[in-house]
């Protein structure tokens, strides 16, 4: 849905000169387009304000570097400008005496419970020994939440039901971490809202008791314009240390947390991409920037892929390449692994300029398509997919058959294929070798 | 309406004064001129109308006023409520219309939204106006997602079919029609578990679960509601986009309206998708809910 910012600021600067400096009706008509950009991201529209006139001071008569394009050079002073503003990557406070306490707050429905086992589960890997506190006492089930984490992560869980007040079981919890020898103590408070001042108080009274390490802000990354109040309460009332930003594996633009940094200061901890709890991501302020912007995410998309092809399974095709013996089975294979991805048109959204082509492919017809090649494969018989020349007229007839298609439609599948297998020798010869090496590695 | 529950204008009355408020001084204080518009523009910035909508909207005013030579703070501010309902109503469908035997509902959103708490005070709702209402358990995934929704069961005071964490939800919603015929339950609410709308394979599983209550039940599901978080921003969506083409959502709910959010994105998902706001959630118990008015919602912004 979101045009990306380079194409457009392109498109401002088509009609003008391509050398000298920026001049300040040149920058005013980009940061225009940047403006819209950030709101689109739900960058908070006063943080915005403040962020265009940092960039406009910067970018009115810089010069235009040879290599560069004026619309290069403005996205590249935004990209700079928002990357430092965004802060350098922060690790977890863990100096001073045990135990260190970790609170995590925030609203209804952040993340915050989950958050609690990723981060045990995390530390538990690096050798710490992590206790986690079930201190909502309000939300229903969410004591059994945290229990059921905790063991499917292997980290203790302090709970005395619903009866005792939050501070109490902190209290309680600490204790018990310093009698127990555990080092970390992580406590899972209620989601509230920011301005109900009966429940944030409750945030002081712990705050008081436990003196905490951290106080972690969890914050969904799809939240608006609000993020700034919502932050902005928590950090007057219990000082924030860090910011920690949740589903970012979805595909908001996460403007959110560049809100949060500019009102409350405090850095940008970890992210959360996904429900399982290993799903926990070191933040690297380059990727949100251009995320925020809209421009793309390459190095998602090549960790996606990582993460999801089996490294095994992908050694093995590349020997299959290298020696030209890939077969429709092996096709078949990468079919399944590109659709553990995710949808067709969101992986193209991830590729810097392809935003608008991924606009004009309906992810139902590629599915659509996926499936019927898909079932085509899935009617033959091993020694078809094996050595797809055995495939006669009768043969193609019954492929056609059994998998609901035509025989127009085998015969077309059996071309591209061996147009794939031809352009694979030639890879394999040598000719492509660079090429094979970048996308095997 | 609801006995007890925070009413919608009460919910809206942080809204009003910090937001809506100032547009409505904004009116009454100076003469028009360039600078009013871009701060409108920026108010509704703020309550997340997104873009597209706001620049819509300001664009629209402006010709408009223009046309019937309104010029008084006061008109402008009526031309622009009425510009706001009509938006919400076009749209407007009756919630559950018709008339038949067992009325299916799903309950779809992205994690945290607050599915799990509005399937409760919709359970609730549909029992106060005398309904046989069961639950099933959908949600099979996140841990304890049962066992909250028992607590909520109770707390509603209305039957609930679900099965051990993990099993096939499809087989939950196949169990729970059965026990609705047979408890002869008017109103079936089916919980699922949260889930990013770019996950493909999950949204698999919602347009399986979806198939299965439409080979037991005609028609069903009769209404699939999107939950959606008033905190969001843009991306509602986009998350509305994707549910509709997965499961063919046919409306949506605005839960967490009690904050100091102004759940802007429901004009976008209105404007641009037609899908109307069915139910609006506005505290944390669970009498907190109210149907959609789109005219009270917007005077209580205004007032």
């Amino acid at each position: 849905m979101f045009e990306s910012l380079s194409d457009k600021l392109q498109s401002v600067f088509e009609n003008l000169s391509r050398k000298g400096a920026l001049t300040e009706a040149d920058v005013n008509v980009a940061l225009r387009e940047v403006r819209l950009a950030l709101l689109e991201a739900d960058v908070n529209f006063k943080v915005v304000k403040e962020f265009v006139d940092r960039v406009r001071q910067r970018a009115v008569g810089s010069d235009v570097l040879q290599s560069l394009t004026p619309a290069q050079q403005v996205i590249k002073i935004v990209n700079e400008e928002l990357v430092a503003t965004l802060g350098e990557p922060s690790k977890l406070n863990l100096g001073g005496v045990a135990p260190h306490v970790l609170m995590l707050v925030g609203l209804q429905g952040s993340g915050k419970t989950t958050m609690a086992a990723k981060l045990a589960l995390s530390l538990r890997k690096s050798g710490q020994r992590p206790l986690l506190v079930a201190a909502d006492t309000r939300r229903p089930a969410a004591i059994t939440q945290l229990e059921v984490l905790g063991r499917q992560i292997d980290v203790p869980v302090h709970a005395e039901g619903t009866a005792p007040t939050p501070p109490d079981i902190c209290a309680r919890a600490v204790q018990r971490a310093k009698e127990g020898a555990y080092n970390i103590v992580i406590l899972d408070t209620s989601g509230r809202l920011h301005i109900d001042d009966e429940l944030m108080r409750e945030l002081e009274q712990i705050k008081a008791k436990v003196k905490p390490a951290e106080v972690l802000l969890v914050a969904d990354a799809m939240t608006g314009q609000d993020a700034v109040q919502v932050a902005e309460q928590f950090h007057q009332r219990v000082g924030l240390t860090g910011l920690i930003l949740t589903k970012v594996d979805g595909d908001a633009r996460g403007g959110a947390a560049l809100s949060i940094r500019a009102v409350t200061g405090v850095p940008i901890k970890f992210l959360g991409v996904g429900e399982k709890t290993n799903a926990l991501e070191p933040f690297h302020p380059d990727r949100l920037a251009s995320r925020i912007l809209g421009m793309g995410d390459m190095l998602t998309l090549i960790e996606k892929a990582e993460a999801t092809f089996d490294q095994e399974q992908a050694r093995k095709m590349e020997r299959k390449l290298r020696t030209a013996s890939f077969t429709l089975e092996d096709f078949q294979d990468q079919l399944q692994q590109v659709k553990r991805m995710g949808p067709i048109s969101q992986l193209l959204e991830m590729i810097p300029g392809l935003g608008a082509v991924s606009k004009q492919i309906s992810p139902e017809t590629t599915d659509r398509q996926m499936k019927r090649i898909e079932a085509m494969i899935g009617s033959m018989t091993r020694e078809e997919r094996r050595h797809p020349g055995v495939i006669n007229a009768s043969r193609k007839r019954r492929i056609a058959k059994g998998s609901g298609t035509s025989v127009q439609e085998i015969n077309q599948l059996l071309r591209q294929f061996q147009e794939m297998q031809r352009m694979m020798k030639q890879v394999a010869s040598g000719k492509g070798r660079g090429l094979l090496n970048n996308l095997l590695r | 309406m609801f006995g007890r529950g925070k009413n919608i204008q009460q919910s809206l009355t942080k809204t009003r004064t910090s937001f809506f408020g100032k547009i409505a001084s904004l009116f009454v204080a100076r003469t028009i001129d360039e600078g009013t518009w871009e701060e409108l523009e920026e108010l509704l910035i703020q309550a997340d109308m997104g873009v597209a909508t706001t620049v819509e909207l300001v664009e629209w005013l402006r010709a408009e006023s223009e046309r019937r030579h309104a010029r008084t703070p006061d008109d402008l501010n009526n031309l622009l409520k009425e510009r706001l309902v009509a938006l919400l109503t076009e749209k407007k469908r009756t919630y559950l219309e018709g008339e038949r035997r067992l009325n299916v509902v799903l309950v779809v959103g992205v994690n945290g939204s607050g599915k799990t708490t509005s399937i409760a005070k919709l359970a609730r709702y549909h029992r106060n106006r005398g309904d046989r209402v069961l639950l099933a358990a959908g949600d099979t995934f996140r841990a304890a997602a049962i066992d909250q929704l028992k607590i909520w069961a109770e707390r509603a005071e209305v039957d609930i079919i679900a099965h051990q964490p993990g099993a096939d939800p499809g087989a939950v919603v196949y169990d729970a029609i059965r026990a609705a015929d047979s408890r002869h339950a008017n109103v079936l609410i089916i919980d699922t578990a949260g889930r990013l709308h770019t996950q493909y394979n999950l949204m698999q599983e919602l347009v399986k679960v979806r198939s299965v209550a439409q080979k037991q039940v005609h028609r069903a599901p009769h209404e699939t509601l999107l939950v959606l978080d008033a905190t969001t921003g843009q991306n509602a969506l986009t998350q509305a986009k994707e549910f509709l083409n997965a499961v063919q959502i046919t409306g949506c709910v605005l839960a967490k309206l009690d904050g100091t959010a102004k759940g802007g994105m429901a004009f976008a998902v209105s404007r641009e998708l037609g899908l109307p706001i069915q139910f609006v959630g506005t505290g944390e118990t669970i009498e907190d809910w109210a149907e959609f008015d789109p005219q009270a919602y917007v005077d209580g912004l205004f007032e």
